[in-house]
C-alpha cells in the first residue's frame, strides 16, 4: 500500500495541473474543432460531422484578412524589436542602481485596461485631436490628413501594446550577458560595433527570439487594435472571427477560422524556429 | 608556433596617473619594460596594478602620462587598435562559440585568411596542451583548461605585449603551481613580452624575470625577485615580500664599506654601507630575513665578524624543512627566526636564552620613518 502510494505520487501531485489542462484547454481545443465541423444553427442546436465546408469556405473568403493579419503581425514585431531592444539594453547595460524603476516604469501603463489604452491611442490620433487639430491648422498637415483608419494606426497600437512584452525578455537575457566579454572582445580587435555584432547579439539572441514569439502570436491574433484604431480596410483575421461568434452567429465559421489561424501559427512558429532557432543564430554569429 | 625573438618591444610608462574623481589609482609611474621579459607587477588589492594593467591594454586612458608600446605611444589608441592581447582574471571565455572559434576571434578581427586561422590555432591548441578540444563549448571545460584557451586566444595573435591579470586566482594550488611553470614554459617558448599582475608575491617571485612592487598607487621598488627580497628598498617591501625582521637603530659609524647601527637594545651591528646608499637619515631600520639567523648554541661564538643579538624563545613550529620561532628581542620586540633542520639542536624550550647570529651581507636597512603596511598583509 505504501509502495503503490510511493509510486502514485508524481501522479497524484501533478493532478491539478492536469484537471486544469483538461478543463480549460483540451476540451475547449476540442469542442472548438467539433464546433468547426458541425452543421446546425443556434436555435435547433449542433451535429458534429464531417462537414469540412466551413474551413474551405473561411479559408478562401477571408484570404486577405489573414494576410493582412500576418503581415501587421510581422511588421508590429519587428517594429517592436527595434524599439525595445536598444530600451531593455540601455536598462541592462547603463541603468546602474534605478534598473528596477525603469522596468516598473515601463511596466506602469500596463496597469491599466488594454482597451482604455487602445481608446486613448484613438483620443490622440483622432482626425481634429489634439496632436492632428493644431497641426492641420497651422497648415502643417492638409485637412483630410488621417491617422486612423489607417493600416500604421493599426500596426502603431500594436507595437505601443506588445512594447512592455518584447523588453521583458530581453532584459532578462541581457543582463546576465558578462560585461567582462565586451572587453574582451575589444581586446581581441573587435571595435564596440563588431563586439556588440559578434558577442552581445548572439548571447542576446534567445530573449529575441522568446519576445518574438509572445508578441508575434499575440499579434496576429489581436482584434483590439483593429477595432478601435483601424477602419474597414484594416480588418484582421481576429475581426472577422469577432464578427462570426457576436454578430452573425455563425459559430461554425468562427470555429473553423479561429482552428486556420492556429494551425498557421503554428506552421509559422515551426519555420521561424527552424531558420532563427537559437542554435543557427549562434553558429552564424562565428 | 616559431619562436620570434625579433618580436620584441620595450613597453615604457613616462609618470602615468589615473584618477578616478578624487580617488588616485595610479600616481605618477615610470616604467620600463623590456622586451621578452616576464614583469610582474605585485602588491595587494588596491594598490593600483590592475589599473595599471588596464591603461596598458587600453581599457582605461591615462589621467597624465604617456605608454610607450615598441616606442610608439599608444596612450589614447583604443584597446581595439591596441598590438596588446590579456588573459582576463575570469577568462572571459566567449560561452557561445567553441574553443577554435574563440581562438580564433582576434584573427578573424585582424581579416587572416581562412587557411592561414586554422593552422595558426590548431599550432597554438597544440601549445597549450588542448589539440582535440576545437569543438568544445567553454562551459564544457575545466577550470585549467579554460585558463589555458583564454591564454591561447591572447597568444595566437603575437601581440608585442602579453598582459595577464591574476590568471591563476582561480585555479587550485596544484594546478596553479603546474600553470606557473607552464606559463615560463611557454613564454620562453615564444619570445613574448608578458606583464603579469599579481598579489601572490611567491608566484611573483617564482615566474619574474624582474618585478615591481607597487603600494597606493606608486612604485615601491623595481627589481629582480633576488634584490628584490634580498635588499628590499622600502619596510613596505620588506613586509610584503616574504617575513622580516625589523629593528629600529641608529647608525653611529660610516666607513666607505660597513656602517655600524646601534640597535634599540644596545647590540652594535655591522651593515654592507650599500644597504643603506640613498639614506642620510641616522635613524634607520635594520632588517634580517627570519631564515637568515643561525640560532647559536650555549656557549658557542659566532664566526668572525657576525653581528649577534640576544633573544628569548617562544613558541615553534615544526614545519620539517625547518623550525619557525616566534622570539622576542631584549627590549620585547617580536623576531621570526627559521632553524633550518640540519639536525643540529632539538627543539629549544619556550624562555631559553639565545644568541642569534647572521652575516652582515644579509641585513639590509629601510628608512625608520616610512608608513607600516597595511597589517592584513605582513
Amino acid at each position: 500500500m505504501r509502495r503503490l502510494r510511493g509510486k502514485l505520487a508524481p501522479y497524484l501531485l501533478s493532478l491539478p495541473s492536469w484537471v486544469y489542462l483538461i478543463v480549460f484547454f483540451i476540451i475547449p481545443l476540442a469542442s472548438m474543432l467539433g464546433m468547426a465541423l458541425a452543421v446546425g444553427d443556434p436555435l435547433s442546436g449542433y451535429t458534429i460531422s464531417d462537414n469540412f465546408q466551413e474551413f474551405v469556405t473561411g479559408f478562401t473568403s477571408y484570404e486577405d484578412a489573414f494576410a493582412r493579419s500576418f503581415w501587421y503581425g510581422t511588421a508590429s514585431t519587428v517594429i517592436t524589436l527595434a524599439v525595445a531592444y536598444p530600451v531593455a539594453y540601455w536598462i541592462a547595460f547603463y541603468g546602474g542602481r534605478h534598473k528596477s524603476t525603469y522596468l516598473f516604469l515601463i511596466m506602469l501603463p500596463f496597469f491599466v485596461s488594454f482597451v482604455i489604452r487602445v481608446l486613448a491611442w484613438e483620443f490622440i490620433l483622432s482626425d481634429q485631436g489634439f496632436v492632428l487639430g493644431p497641426l492641420k491648422a497651422i497648415g502643417l498637415l492638409p485637412q483630410n490628413f488621417h491617422v486612423l483608419s489607417t493600416q500604421w494606426a493599426v500596426i502603431g497600437g500594436l507595437v505601443y501594446n506588445s512594447f512592455a512584452y518584447y523588453v521583458l525578455p530581453l532584459y532578462v537575457v541581457l543582463e546576465k550577458i558578462d560585461r567582462r566579454l565586451v572587453r574582451a572582445a575589444n581586446d581581441l580587435y573587435a571595435s564596440p560595433s563588431t563586439a556588440f555584432m559578434k558577442i552581445i547579439l548572439p548571447l542576446s539572441a534567445p530573449g529575441v527570439f522568446a519576445g518574438f514569439l509572445l508578441v508575434f502570436v499575440t499579434n496576429v491574433g489581436d482584434f483590439v487594435n483593429a477595432a478601435l484604431l483601424g477602419g474597414p480596410g484594416t480588418y484582421m483575421i481576429g475581426n472577422i472571427i469577432q464578427d462570426s461568434f457576436f454578430e452573425n452567429q455563425d459559430y461554425p465559421m468562427a470555429a473553423a477560422l479561429s482552428s486556420i489561424l492556429m494551425l498557421m501559427l503554428m506552421i509559422a512558429i515551426l519555420l521561424y524556429s527552424k531558420a532563427f532557432g537559437t542554435e543557427a543564430i549562434q553558429e552564424y554569429a562565428a | 608556433m616559431n619562436a620570434a625573438p625579433s618580436n620584441r618591444h620595450d613597453v615604457r610608462l613616462e609618470n602615468v596617473t589615473k584618477q578616478f574623481g578624487s580617488w588616485t589609482a595610479v600616481d605618477d609611474i615610470s616604467l620600463t619594460i623590456k622586451g621578452g621579459e616576464f614583469f610582474s607587477l605585485l602588491g595587494p588589492s588596491g594598490c593600483g596594478k590592475s589599473t595599471t594593467l588596464s591603461m596598458i591594454g587600453g581599457f582605461e586612458s591615462p589621467s597624465a602620462g604617456a605608454i610607450h608600446l615598441g616606442g610608439e605611444d599608444v596612450s589614447r589608441q583604443p584597446s581595439y587598435k591596441r598590438d596588446v592581447n590579456t588573459v582576463f582574471q575570469s577568462y572571459a571565455l566567449f560561452p557561445h562559440l567553441n574553443i577554435f572559434e574563440n581562438v580564433a576571434f582576434g584573427l578573424r578581427r585582424k581579416g587572416l585568411a581562412k587557411a592561414e586561422i586554422r593552422t595558426r590555432v590548431q599550432e597554438m591548441l597544440a601549445l597549450v596542451d588542448l589539440t582535440g578540444f576545437a569543438e568544445r563549448k567553454p562551459g564544457q571545460l575545466s577550470g585549467g583548461q579554460a585558463q589555458r584557451v583564454a591564454l591561447a586566444r591572447a597568444l595566437v595573435n603575437k601581440p608585442k605585449l602579453l598582459l595577464l591579470d591574476e590568471p591563476l586566482g582561480a585555479l587550485d594550488l596544484k594546478l596553479r603551481k603546474q600553470m606557473q611553470i607552464e606559463l615560463k614554459r611557454i613564454q620562453n617558448e615564444i619570445g613574448i613580452t608578458f606583464l603579469f599582475v599579481t598579489h601572490d608575491q611567491e608566484e611573483a617571485m617564482a615566474m619574474s624575470d624582474r618585478l615591481a612592487v607597487m603600494s597606493k598607487g606608486k612604485i615601491e621598488q623595481v627589481g629582480t625577485p633576488a634584490e628584490v627580497y634580498d635588499h628590499p628598498a622600502t619596510e613596505f617591501v620588506a613586509s610584503f615580500l616574504g617575513a622580516s625582521n625589523l629593528i629600529p637603530g641608529e647608525m653611529v659609524e660610516r666607513s666607505a664599506d660597513d656602517v655600524t647601527v646601534k640597535l634599540e637594545d644596545g647590540a652594535l651591528v655591522k651593515l654592507p654601507a650599500r644597504a643603506l646608499a640613498g639614506s642620510n637619515s641616522a635613524n634607520v631600520k635594520i632588517g634580517v630575513r627570519p631564515e637568515k639567523f643561525l640560532v647559536l648554541a650555549p656557549g658557542e661564538s659566532e664566526e668572525p665578524g657576525w653581528n649577534v643579538i640576544e633573544a628569548v624563545a617562544g613558541v615553534s613550529v615544526y614545519l620539517g624543512v625547518s623550525r619557525q620561532y616566534m622570539m622576542e628581542s631584549r627590549t620585547g620586540r617580536p623576531l621570526s627566526v627559521y632553524a633550518q633542520n640540519l639536525g643540529r639542536a632539538g627543539e629549544l624550550a619556550p624562555g631559553a636564552n639565545v644568541r642569534l647570529a647572521w652575516n652582515p651581507a644579509h641585513t639590509f636597512a629601510v628608512a625608520a620613518n616610512h608608513t607600516q603596511p597595511e597589517g592584513e598583509y605582513t
